[in-house]
């Protein structure tokens, strides 16, 4: 952190976005550093798709760490809507206000002789209710107010309906959200916005035509022991490797929910409690359900864990 | 730089990916941000900015390979450079090694000397000027090729190369015999160069030639070959369906002020009507029940009418699909299963190639499946309506239409051949509410497209 540069500041190169993100234990491939690097550059959103667990929402984390921003999340569901996501008015608060400042209004009007004068007055000051003070903004808005500019996670988009994603649009493209009462507000200064999703649906061309669209599949097997490396301090080198090795077997089988990044991070911490310094059967057998999470794919992959076993660990031989 | 993106642009979108205006500003920025130098930087923000799916980035992987194994943008600006200091070199000093042929080759056209020379870079570079002066990027069609050659080939200076062959193999045979084994050389080199333009920038309008012929060609006589090609078809007009029928009309929203809701609703500030509620109308998705014909000609639209149904998942709420020859059996199963390619090969097995008997396979319908039709169905039926001359039974099809929202009959067959020879369609037809001739993909998809639009 102590080397975090001020928030204003540009980001220099490519490999100046991989220094940054791995100083906050984001280990990013060439291509996820290219993304970024180039949503700053050019001022876009990055869609980021691909298997659970592989990092997408940790990479927003990491930017955001990095750079010293405020994080902002928002994440999706079915029936999210523009009053949760967007802005809401503060219906009680303006409601309240009308009450205590009834007898002012009494004043006010009192004065006015004929029902249209009052009329007139009354337009005169009617916007005083719709005004800022009494707009809640969520997290969409506060985005776009925040001065120093964010991180803006829309987690999960593909979860939310059809409707919501050309709500997004004006955002994505120009930064700025349009309150008919109030006019547009613009972004004090343009978040960094990333989406995540799981691709349960397919996203509508409009959206994906404003983001960069970068896929996170699982990582190469020494990309993955750099991760391990990074983010379980403990762990001795032979084991990293054998347990890299031995996921990356794993997930040749067909299986319902393939063990990913986050998986594979939640073993390792489980072998270094247990002490283990290198692969076993018996430890892998005791623990494989940290690692798969249904009932049958552990059926499917028991019979292959002692193969899979003396495969990583000939592995640690030769590598 | 700029004018070899675009180029790679239009190469894109001939591999399938579709490349937008906006989206091509946003490469150019892209590049333009990060530079030309590192070849796996550029490939990695083409593919950020332009690719939107797992599938596009594949393919524009491939063609940035195909693109840039041909046109380095360093290494193009650099020949040009190459290309002045060699002629210079040509003409001060001629190749050192032959001194007997230094006379001759003074007289050669420069395209002779260049080729005597062997100098690979050079060659290369009047290959792309050559290129770019006839338009070779305007290729279209495969039939083209010789002609761009031939025009390459000229612009290069080939006359004054055949003449020069002439007069050497007079002169000096032996240098006349290294000079046609350049010219060999060239012109596979030319062909090569034609050839990967065409699968870079022909294949869009290959691609539209061929799905035009491919959208009104008779399913039923399509060759083997030509099924991946028309099941790719058939999947693409499924995308088209679905994002036409599964978002939401805004018809659903209008209606009538609901009152209870209103009031459950603005509870909060003591019924005051804030926020309005409406009364939705309410609408269903297609319910389907396909009853398919799949015995002889029949069967392979059958097996793409079963395959556009079952991709509809989005827009067709419930589907029931059933398949017969001789006799009925429920095949949604399979198809949900199983690959296109197997589960058709399953169905064939178990119920394919046997003469087709209507009458029974609809008794075999009544009998087991008759609940599955609701007011809210759809009933289509997909066949020749050929019945060998056996009871058709139009009473029971008459009875499902009673039953259903609507029954359609669509036949692979014109309408010009339907009452003749064992045709049963004119009695069947009068218990349908369509009935339409659906012999190739165009029909299939406005066939289906109308019962999907029938629910909107």
């Amino acid at each position: 952190m102590a080397d975090s540069p001020a928030p204003s500041s540009a980001i220099a190169s490519i490999t100046a976005v991989e220094a940054g993100l791995a100083a906050q234990g984001y280990i990013a491939s060439r291509q996820i550093a290219t993304a970024v690097y180039l949503s700053q550059a050019i001022d876009k959103p990055i869609l980021v798709e691909g298997p659970a667990g592989v990092g997408k929402t940790e990479l927003a984390k990491a930017i955001a760490a990095w750079r010293g921003l405020k994080m902002i999340r928002l994440q999706c569901y079915e029936g999210l809507d523009e009053a949760k996501a967007l802005y809401e008015w503060k219906y009680a608060k303006q409601l309240l206000y009308t009450q205590i400042l009834k007898d002012k209004l009494g004043e006010v009007l009192g004065g006015a002789q004929t029902l249209h004068a009052a009329l007139g007055q009354l337009h005169d000051f009617g916007d005083v209710f719709f005004s800022k003070e009494f707009v809640e903004p969520r997290p969409l808005l506060q985005a776009l107010l925040e001065p120093d500019g964010c991180v803006l996670l829309i987690d999960e988009i593909d979860k939310s309906d059809a409707e919501f994603e050309s709500l997004l649009l004006e955002i994505l493209s120009d930064f700025q959200v349009t309150i008919p009462e109030l006019g547009s507000i613009a972004a004090a200064k343009p978040p960094t916005v990333i989406l995540t999703s799981n691709s349960e649906r397919n996203l509508g061309d409009a959206l994906k035509r404003r983001c960069l669209h970068l896929h996170i599949g699982f990582p190469e097997q020494k990309l993955e022991e750099r991760i391990v490396e990074s983010r379980v301090p403990g762990i001795s080198q032979t084991l990293r490797r054998q347990l890299v090795a031995f996921i990356h077997d794993i997930r040749t089988l067909d299986l319902k929910k393939q063990p990913s990044v986050s998986e594979t991070i939640d073993w390792a911490r489980v072998l270094v409690l247990l002490q283990s310094a290198e692969l076993g059967h018996e430890v892998v057998k005791d623990t494989l359900n940290v690692l798969l999470k249904y009932e049958s794919d552990i059926e499917v992959a028991l019979p292959q864990v002692t193969t899979f076993v003396a495969k990583a660990q000939r592995q640690n031989i030769f590598g | 730089m700029q004018e070899n993106l675009h180029r790679f642009f239009r190469a894109a979108r001939g591999a399938g990916v579709h490349v937008s205006p906006a989206e091509s500003i946003d490469a150019m920025r892209a590049v333009a941000s990060v530079g030309v130098a590192d070849r796996t930087v550029l490939r990695d923000s083409l593919l950020l900015t332009l690719a939107k799916s797992e599938d596009e980035k594949k393919a524009l992987g491939a063609c940035f390979d195909l693109f840039f194994a041909h046109v380095d943008p360093a290494q193009a600006e650099a020949s040009d450079e190459a290309q002045d200091a060699a002629s210079n070199e040509a003409q001060a000093a001629p190749p050192s090694g032959q001194p007997s042929d230094a006379d001759t080759s003074a007289e050669l056209g420069p395209l002779a000397q260049m080729l005597l020379a062997q100098n690979t870079a050079d060659v290369s570079a009047a290959i792309a000027n050559a290129s770019s002066a006839v338009g070779l990027s305007e290729i279209r069609y495969f039939t083209q090729r010789g002609l761009y050659s031939s025009r390459m080939l000229e612009t290069m200076g080939i006359q004054r190369l055949r003449d020069d062959l002439d007069r050497l193999t007079e002169t000096n045979p032996g240098l006349a015999e290294r000079l046609q084994a350049g010219l060999d050389g060239l012109r596979d080199t030319v062909r090569d160069a034609v050839a990967q333009a065409l699968a870079l920038y022909g294949r869009e309008e290959t691609e539209n030639l061929r799905h035009e012929i491919l959208r009104n060609a008779q399913l039923s006589r399509i060759e083997p070959r030509q099924v991946e090609a028309m099941r790719a078809l058939i999947r693409q007009i499924a995308r088209r369906l679905r994002e036409r029928y599964s978002k939401p009309r805004k018809r659903q929203r209008r209606g009538h002020l609901d009152v209870r809701r209103t009031l459950r609703r603005n509870a909060a500030w003591g019924s005051v009507p804030f926020l309005t509620a409406w009364k939705r109308k309410h609408r269903d998705r297609p319910k389907i029940v396909a009853l398919c014909d799949v015995s002889g000609s029949v069967a392979r639209v059958s097996d793409f009418f079963l395959l556009l149904i079952h991709s509809l998942h989005d827009v067709v709420s419930d589907v029931r699909s059933f398949a017969f020859s001789g006799h009925l059996i429920e095949v949604s199963e399979i198809l949900e299963q199983k690959p296109a390619e197997e589960a058709m090969a399953e169905i064939m097995h178990k119920v394919g190639f046997g003469s087709s008997d209507y009458g029974s396979s609809l008794v075999d319908f009544e009998k087991q499946f008759m609940a599955s039709v609701t007011p809210q169905t759809t009933v289509i039926v997909l066949g020749d309506a050929r019945s060998n001359k056996l009871d058709p039974r139009a009473d029971i099809l008459k009875a499902i239409s009673e039953r259903a929202k609507r029954v359609v009959w669509l036949n692979p067959e014109g309408r010009v051949t339907w009452g003749w020879g064992d045709s049963e369609m004119p009695r069947y037809q009068t218990f349908c509410n369509v009935v339409r001739p659906c012999a190739t993909a165009q029909q299939l998809e406005r066939a289906v497209s109308d019962i999907v639009s029938a629910y909107q």
